[in-house]
């Protein structure tokens, strides 16, 4: 099993740590992973992505133009990286945000209304962890459990307050996805 | 089993230093190995007393790696090339006067100031000598964080049985990224000096001098003797490399780093399509596996080099198949990242549609 992912967005939303999650949680069962980030200028303030791969053997290229699944929290992303999903591939992005969907057809696509759930959660920055949870259901790259476990070592302690409401997050994101 | 960790390719270099029981770090920050200093400050002199310093320039820290290695100390500093360049004095210095040290250059494109993206083209700087003189680093090449790790151990381990700097050469997507590593133990810091440190004229020894200036030609001549001689020891006995899928190859494909990890995937994705790829990836840069390339050549039908550079590393390639098979390149500059699926589509036109 190899899954190669790219996370995209603005910067601001999570989408790096959406990443570092998952190849947290992908170490902790371990699994071979590789998180690369876009760094420069599109960091502070306008696109954000990375690239996760978790795979079962050794990981090739850490980065890569073809992806199994695009995470896209944006217009942008959908627009730039719905044509670079595999064939049998899979989006997923943020319905609420993202007024031109996705248009494949040889492609599952799930439109997940993450920042409308963060709204009502009252905490606009768990958009992140709605749309992880929503991948992790669709994709199973690795165990729900797993990826709290990540969050909470990845979290320093005096943010440990804010375990719970992610948590719940998450568990919002995965009842979005019926697979 | 050492700790495992998820960690940054420059967090996990400083995280090795501070183990590899490194006495001081100098250093000037910047993009795309700044984390390597913020991190050390954060993290090094709590746990290890180790010194770390940031110098007012380039130019002062390697001067001050200079100093402290002549002191019999254990030193790395770090840069990303335009830093690397203004080192490049100090470096023919530090060689000429035989002193142990490492540094890592985090290579971003260039020339110039230039972009804060990965890039490849420092190898001629590292590989055949930046600086002035008759000088080599022995350059060691990571392509996973986990080489970021393994290779400040052994760079301090080389560095001081040769008695020269060695350079970690790196790129700023192996520094960005993250990957599982493994970590070895803390390892205590040094507490014996060499007998040709400068730390003080003991009762009835004679002084030591460390110097760079020979004045008489025949002192010189015989200075640069020696480095040639750890040279030639360095190319007989340091010769590092990794090879994959040599066995029933026609063809290779070759580079180092980064260029190699995207190599790799290039070289899966031929073979899904039946071609029979190899793969060669230098670790030492100098020294250079020569043999390697001299044997595999008359076997195969042609190598292909990538680098994320103009092509550099493919000259050393060609001086070491010597004509015996097809040598060709294929690189993007200025931080621009090659795809998998580029290079492939380049071996197909290139070497599979145009052979000859």
């Amino acid at each position: 099993m190899t899954e190669e992912i790219i996370f995209a967005g603005f910067g601001g939303q999570g989408v790096l740590s959406m990443g570092q999650m998952l190849a947290y949680a992908g170490m902790i069962e371990n699994k071979e992973v590789c998180w690369m980030p876009s760094y420069g200028p599109e960091m502070r303030g306008g696109t954000a992505n990375c690239i996760t791969i978790i795979s079962d053997k050794m990981i090739s290229s850490p980065i890569i133009s073809r992806f199994d699944t695009a995470v896209a929290l944006n217009q942008p992303s959908v627009d730039k990286f719905e044509s670079r999903v595999k064939p049998g591939g899979t989006i997923i992005y943020d319905s609420t945000n993202i007024l031109t969907p996705p248009t494949r057809t040889d492609i599952t696509i799930y439109a997940v209304p993450g920042s409308e759930e963060a709204n009502n959660l009252k905490n606009l920055k768990v958009l992140n962890m709605i749309i992880l949870g929503a991948f992790v259901q669709a994709r199973k790259t690795v165990e729900p459990a797993t990826v709290m476990k990540a969050l909470t070592s990845v979290l320093p302690e005096r943010y440990h307050h804010l375990l719970p409401i992610n948590q719940k997050a998450f568990e919002v994101g995965m009842s979005h996805i019926h697979n | 089993m050492g700790e495992i960790k998820l960690m940054k390719g420059n967090e996990a270099l400083s995280e090795a230093m501070i183990r590899a029981g490194c006495d001081a770090y100098f250093g000037y920050p910047i993009t795309p190995q700044s984390e390597v200093l913020e991190y050390l400050a954060r993290e090094a002199t709590n746990r290890t007393g180790m010194v770390i310093l940031q110098a007012e320039s380039e130019v002062a820290a390697i001067n001050m790696i200079y100093g402290a290695a002549g002191c019999g100390k254990r030193v790395m500093t770090t840069s990303s090339s335009p830093g690397i360049s203004l080192m490049q004095e100090g470096l023919s210095y530090i060689a000429s006067a035989e002193l142990p040290c490492v540094l890592a250059n985090v290579n971003r494109g260039g020339p110039g100031l230039g972009t804060i993206q990965p890039a490849q083209g420092d190898y001629n700087q590292a590989v055949k000598g930046g600086g002035h003189g008759d000088y080599q680093l022995l350059v060691l090449a990571p392509c996973s964080v986990q080489e970021m790790v393994d290779f400040v151990k052994l760079g301090f381990e080389l560095a001081e049985k040769y008695r020269g700097p060695v350079m970690i050469l790196t790129d700023g997507a192996i520094g960005q990224m993250m990957e599982k590593v493994e970590l070895f133990d803390q390892m205590p810091r040094k507490t014996d000096v060499p007998d040709w440190a400068t730390t003080g004229r003991k009762k009835g020894q004679d002084r030591t001098y460390i110097t760079s200036l020979f004045i008489e030609p025949e002192v010189m001549e015989k200075v640069n003797l020696k480095l040639q001689a750890k040279y030639k020891q360095m190319r007989e006995t340091e010769v590092r490399y990794q090879t994959l899928n040599l066995d029933d190859a026609e063809y290779i494909f070759t580079g180092y780093g980064l260029g190699a990890r995207i190599c790799m995937k290039a070289m899966e994705i031929g073979r899904e399509k039946g071609y029979k790829i190899g793969m060669i990836r230098p670790i030492t840069l100098f020294p250079f596996p020569v043999d390697l390339y001299a044997s595999i050549a008359p076997k195969v039908k042609a190598i292909l080099d990538v680098e994320l550079n103009a092509g550099q590393m493919v000259q050393d390639v060609i001086l070491s198949t010597m004509g015996k098979t097809r040598v060709e390149f294929y690189g993007r500059m200025g931080g621009i990242i090659p795809e998998p699926e580029e290079i492939l589509e380049y071996f197909e036109k290139q070497i599979i549609g145009g052979a000859k």
